[in-house]
């Protein structure tokens, strides 16, 4: 299945946005994993600006990044949402509450910790009124995110943006799900090659373990990759930043993986 | 693995209809489609004053009876969750485990895909684990398993593996749209040929977190829900698995079989808890399902509404009804007899769509007893049984998520 990147949106530890980040990922050794910097979402309303947390924040902001990058008006583009754990923190937040004898859960908290909040933040930020779909694979989350923003693209004919987030847990959860950093990217995808176009990927979806597919990537790089479910979309855009045509394996499912083929446009 | 260019839709194309060749549901009016049949029929609802676990709120839920005896298969205890044991319940009622065995002697376990949706997967277990928390360090109790309980995709990997399933799987959280939007998923991947066939639904199960969250923003009505009634004051929340088996529509397909025919799918843009006041959302996802299927309004026998019994929620649903339908349309919704199923709405209200098209009937509403007079829609208050051969189905969720489904029969 073919498709073609158009922009490209990213916030990690020392990964401020994809055009910064870029030369860092071309180039291993470069990259130090610096505090992350969460942008305030601007383009939120007053009340819904106070009440974004910081999964919503990261996932907005690689959003219109990608949006940016492409040239591309949000208000009309499809989202695929994809995370393992969505808005950490307000979990935490509501099952402390309600361990209460009395217990209160403040409404805020409440609807933040919907799996879809980023995605109706989204819808409210952009002006969207396209499908959004939010997701959920585990550790397999970008994997299945891509795949299935790819079969969006394809099917219906529309430009997707994917998003992909996630943030850690506090304690006591990150001791049973530790995630090790924030973590978030878009890509904007599109069915035909534009002038915008600045990468192919052809994607199967293959049986079998991982191949070694992977490009040079830095120890501590690759540790952020496995340690949070959206980090394992770097090898691809290690692949994507290098301008290099390759293929890239990312571990799907239990027993799956997704093959991408990467060419510069 | 690459799809020719020819098989690209282009936008607000048909779709290829799927059939529903089998069936399963439970929820609180009983385990098995016969049940939820027969309490439609019968005018006999399935919500109760809640007593669940420590709640002390004024309310009223469709709870699941029984549902804390069931035991997961012992190589699944890991899963061990109300969300996971309800799921387990609904594989097992109506034949569905069968259905799906001999599909996968058809098409292989790898060309199945399984597409679910929850709301709050097992949040029930770790409610439980934080008030069971080590006084000293404040851990979590050991045994607490949040990969195989909390986690949203524990229903997609505990499905997989109990009907051994092996192909494409993804569970999607768009709130109470979520058990709609799988048809949606399953369409597309079908479509696309990394599937032929496919499994469609999900579970979601009664918690504080839900009971207490919409207790906080003032949504939870005292009594059992009253859709479209004049004083109706909220929702009850109820809880329920249901699954689909989607194939293929072939030549030879009996013309009786519920075909899905329509999908249409938008956002409001407008808020995360209240729905855009004229429906705008609401609109476009009805209009989009009505072009997916090839259908003119008229074409459609009977709307089944989302209808949650919120004063914001049921006049948005109305005024988008009217601006498709027009006033006279035959409508309701069957929350009176369910309450809100949250992530299950959107398959709990498909199957009941597909029994109405196979049992000739249009449920009325229950516990409604003054219509809103400032309501246009040809709400149903009395059941009425006449010939219905396509129903448009409505999933609308928090955040601002639509989902509209149409399904219908040959005629």
């Amino acid at each position: 299945m073919r498709v073609f990147v158009e922009g490209i949106g990213l916030l990690g530890p020392g990964l401020n946005g994809w055009k910064n980040s870029m030369p860092l990922l071309k180039n291993a050794g470069e990259w130090k994993m610096h505090p992350l910097c969460v942008p305030d979402p601007v383009s939120l309303p007053a009340v819904e600006r106070r009440r974004a947390g910081q999964a919503v924040r990261l996932a907005l902001a690689v959003g219109f990044e990608a949006h940016v990058n492409a040239q591309r008006d949000p208000s009309v583009t499809e989202t695929v949402f994809t995370s393992s754990g969505g808005d950490s923190p307000s979990l935490h937040t509501n099952c402390e509450a309600l361990a209460h004898t009395n217990p209160e859960v403040s409404p805020t908290r409440f609807h933040n910790s919907v799996h879809n909040a980023p995605a109706g933040y989204w819808g409210i930020a952009s002006r969207s009124r396209e499908s959004s779909t939010s997701l959920c694979a585990f550790d397999a989350s970008f994997a299945v995110g891509l795949l299935h923003s790819t079969v969006h693209v394809l099917i219906d004919h529309r430009v997707v943006a994917l998003i992909a987030y996630d943030v850690p847990y506090t304690d006591p959860i990150d001791h049973v799900r530790p995630i090790i950093s924030a973590f978030a990217t878009s890509f904007l995808l599109t069915p035909e090659k534009t002038e915008h176009a600045i990468a192919c990927l052809d994607i199967m979806r293959m049986d079998g373990r991982k191949r070694p597919w992977l490009p040079v990537m830095d120890p501590d790089m690759a540790k952020l990759s496995l340690g949070t479910p959206a980090g394992r979309s770097l090898p691809l855009l290690i692949a994507i930043a290098s301008g290099l045509t390759m293929k890239v394996d990312i571990e799907e499912l239990p027993g799956h993986r997704l093959e991408v083929e990467v060419s510069a446009c | 693995m690459n799809i020719p260019d020819n098989s690209f839709s282009t936008p607000g194309s048909r779709m290829n209809p799927l059939v529903l060749t089998h069936v399963s549901l439970v929820n609180a009016l009983g385990p098995g489609i016969r049940a939820t049949l027969e309490a439609l029929q019968k005018t006999r609802g399935g919500l109760v004053r809640c007593a669940f676990h420590s709640s002390e709120l004024d309310t009223w839920v469709g709870q699941v009876p029984g549902v804390d005896e069931i035991r997961l298969p012992s190589f699944l205890s890991d899963h061990e969750c109300r969300n996971n044991r309800l799921a387990l319940l609904g594989i097992e009622q109506d034949g569905f485990a069968d259905a799906v065995k001999s599909a996968k002697k058809r098409y292989g376990r790898n060309r199945i895909g399984l597409f679910l949706g929850t709301s709050t997967s097992g949040l029930e277990e770790t409610e439980w684990a934080y008030r069971h928390r080590d006084p000293d360090s404040g851990a979590l109790p050991v045994g607490y398993c949040y990969r195989g309980t909390q986690n949203t995709y524990s229903l997609g990997s505990f499905v997989q593996k109990v009907l051994d399933l092996d192909g494409p799987t993804v569970v999607v959280s768009s709130s109470c749209a979520s058990t709609a939007k799988v048809f949606a998923e399953a369409s597309r991947m079908i479509e696309s040929g990394l599937c032929d066939a496919a499994v469609v639904g999900g579970a979601d199960s009664l918690c504080l977190t839900t009971l207490y969250g919409f207790q906080s923003l003032g949504l939870l009505s005292k009594s059992p829900c009253r859709p479209f009634d004049e004083n109706r004051d909220g929702i009850s929340i109820g809880e329920g698995s249901g699954f689909a088996l989607l194939e293929k529509s072939v030549a030879d397909s009996d013309p009786s079989d519920i075909r899905l025919v329509g999908v249409g799918e938008s956002s409001d843009a407008y808020h995360m808890s209240s729905p855009h006041p004229d429906g705008l959302g609401a609109v476009m996802a009805m209009r989009r399902a009505l072009e997916s299927a090839g259908l003119a309004a008229c074409d459609v026998d009977y709307v089944h509404l989302h209808g949650t019994a919120t004063k914001a929620n049921d006049s948005s649903e109305d005024k988008a009804v009217v601006v498709i339908f027009g006033k006279g349309k035959p409508c309701s919704s069957t929350k009176g007899w369910t309450g809100h199923g949250l992530g299950i709405s959107g398959i709990m209200n498909a199957i009941v769509a597909m029994l109405c098209i196979q049992y000739h009937f249009m449920p009325g509403s229950l516990n409604t007893s003054r219509l809103d007079p400032s309501l246009q829609s040809g709400y149903l208050m009395e059941t009425r049984e006449d010939s219905v051969n396509r129903v448009m189905s409505n999933s609308f969720g928090f955040g601002g998520c639509n989902c509209s489904l149409i399904l219908g029969r040959t005629i």
